[in-house]
């Protein structure tokens, strides 16, 4: 069992407030983990700090390495990175976003190769944006947008692939559809970590870590009871993990 | 798709510029009158070739360069309203020339070429010396928020410093209003020199920088992941920014609204990357200042209007149509 990546006594702040807290986790490689938790947990902090984006004390290991002491360009080669709606990119058309996805691979003053244009074309293809390649991405609505992007994270062809709310904006048939992609990733041996509100879904992952207020308070199976109730506590028991139709459910207690 | 009707876009503003050349060598007080004799008359070929020539491509350069500082600036800040005087180049150049005119007495309308490089210097050193003020101020470009902020503060100060210059020497208020207001009729070979080898060095620059452009149009983070060395690449550009500014604005004066206008004339035709949109921004901002410069010397001639003052009459209400044209579309008035 090997891992894809892992922290070490993580605290990072936002301005002059620690949102992390001395975090400890390894992630096992060929498997999607999401992260799930209330607001405010450092949810997204600590994705942007496993992905060495945010400064921050402690020490990220991806794929046996200090993230740390990985050139940018291999790091960005082995990690690939899907934020949450920081685009502004409404003039570039669909293509070129998702050609960007390519560009850890391309030698600087180089065009696009024969599998730049390959890998771009699986990745829209997958998130079936391949009809819209000519147009603006200012031109496409909040859901076919997240789509683009999720393929401009998909083209990196990297081994580990964080998602930050991948689902935003997404309608259930296309949060299904990322589902499929997601496993068909594991199943060739990547490794997901995902940032979820929707909890429905996070628990299809394979693991899931509960956060509050900065600290990982549970990591575990999905499919585990005590993963269930620690879900359950973090939201303060508002909300109640059932079984239907061979799925977890999650629903609100009214 | 998009590459084929960004080439089109290109082809027609060269023909448009080859053109507008040919129109702004005949336009003048002697008209088309010496392009007919400049074969045998030596008067009528030095005002064409020394005069009209270098002041038509002049006019072009120097707009090309506001285009493409505006293209690189409008993607630097991801902001459409940034512009390539957002630096503190502008107000810098001003106090520059206004110490220059103070200082050693050189005036805009001076011939000599010793007082018109004075000049020159002063402005593009006051225009560098901006630019470093705000990456000074802003420590450095990682923050593009701070960046723009400090250029605004540095603008503010140095406009008035400038000002109180010229309160303390209202002699210089016409040459410095001159220069305030941009004109091309001090344009000699030169100094179209000068901008054309600018032109070319920062338009290799930018377009081998353009991908940092587009990995930024995606966000910070974004950008970041795909292992750009952001802080190195964005010091790049101000570099770029600063160089194509000082350069333009050091032989034509403040010329207004031609870097903002020519990239949102760009977009509103073709959406499609930071490498053409420079080059396309460019290309437009060459005929905006050519188109300008020649309707600034044909309205009330043989007078002459300030080319800025044109510029910012027609980029202002072409900007304004826009926004009134995208209102609509959005159905806001």
């Amino acid at each position: 069992m090997s891992i894809a990546l892992s922290a070490q006594s993580i605290r990072a702040s936002l301005g002059d407030v620690e949102v992390l807290h001395g975090i400890d986790l390894s992630l096992v490689a060929g498997r999607w983990t999401s992260i799930v938790g209330p607001n405010g947990a450092g949810k997204s902090t600590l994705l942007k700090v496993l992905a060495g984006l945010l400064p921050h004390s402690g020490t990220v290991t991806l794929l046996g390495q200090p993230l740390s002491s990985l050139p940018g360009r291999v790091r960005a080669q082995q990690l690939a990175w899907l934020g949450q709606n920081e685009s502004s990119a409404d003039d570039l058309t669909v293509w070129d976003v998702a050609m960007l996805g390519r560009l850890p691979h391309q030698p600087w003053l180089s065009s696009p190769s024969a599998a730049d244009h390959a890998a771009v074309e699986q990745a829209l293809r997958a998130t079936q944006a391949w009809d819209w390649r000519a147009r603006a991405l200012g031109q496409l609505s909040g859901g076919e947008r997240q789509r683009v992007l999720l393929a401009r994270a998909l083209a990196v062809q990297a081994q580990v692939l964080l998602m930050d709310e991948p689902l935003a904006n997404l309608d259930p048939p296309h949060q299904t559809d990322w589902m499929g992609i997601v496993r068909a990733l594991v199943a060739q041996g990547s490794t997901v970590v995902s940032v979820l509100h929707e909890v429905s879904i996070a628990l299809q992952a394979d693991d899931v870590v509960v956060m509050a207020n900065g600290r990982v308070l549970h990591h575990g199976a999905a499919h585990h009871p005590a993963t269930h109730t620690a879900v359950e506590q973090v939201f303060d028991g508002r909300i109640s993990i059932h079984a239907v139709a061979d799925q977890w459910v999650v629903l609100p207690r009214l | 798709m998009m590459n084929q009707r960004a080439s089109a876009i290109a082809l027609v503003l060269l023909l448009i510029a080859v053109a507008l050349v040919a129109v702004g060598l005949g336009v003048g007080s002697t008209g088309f009158e010496s392009i007919l004799h400049a074969v045998d008359d030596p008067v009528a070929w030095q005002i064409v070739w020394n005069i009209r020539l270098p002041r038509t491509l002049g006019a072009w350069v120097a707009g090309a360069l506001l285009g493409l500082a505006g293209a690189v600036a409008q993607g630097l800040f991801r902001n459409p309203l940034a512009d390539p005087y957002l630096l503190g180049s502008a107000s810098g150049a001003s106090l520059g020339v206004a110490l220059s005119l103070v200082l050693f007495g050189v005036s805009p309308f001076a011939t000599q070429w010793l007082m018109r490089l004075g000049l020159t210097a002063g402005a593009f050193a006051g225009a560098v010396a901006g630019v470093l003020l705000t990456l000074l101020l802003a420590k450095g470009v990682q923050h593009t928020l701070r960046l723009l902020l400090a250029g605004v503060i540095v603008g503010v100060v140095l406009g008035a410093a400038k000002e109180l210059i010229m309160l303390a020497r209202p002699d210089f208020l016409q040459s410095m209003q001159s220069f305030m207001l941009g004109s091309t009729g001090y344009v000699g070979w030169s100094a179209f020199n000068i901008m054309l080898l600018t032109w070319l060095l920062c338009m290799g620059a930018a377009w081998l920088l353009s991908p940092v452009l587009d990995g930024l149009a995606l966000g910070e983070a974004t950008a970041a992941s795909l292992g750009l060395p952001l802080a190195r690449l964005r010091r790049a550009l101000v570099a770029v920014l600063a160089l194509a500014t000082g350069a333009a604005v050091a032989q034509t004066g403040l010329v207004a609204f031609v870097g903002l206008a020519a990239p949102h004339l760009v977009r509103s035709v073709v959406k499609t990357s930071h490498g053409r949109l420079i080059g396309l921004s460019s290309l437009a901002g060459g005929v905006l200042l050519m188109a300008a410069d020649i309707l600034a010397r044909w309205v009330i001639a043989p007078q002459e209007l300030p080319v800025g003052v044109l510029t910012a009459l027609l980029g202002g209400g072409y900007l304004l149509w826009l926004m009134h044209q995208r209102g609509l579309s959005r159905g806001v008035m």
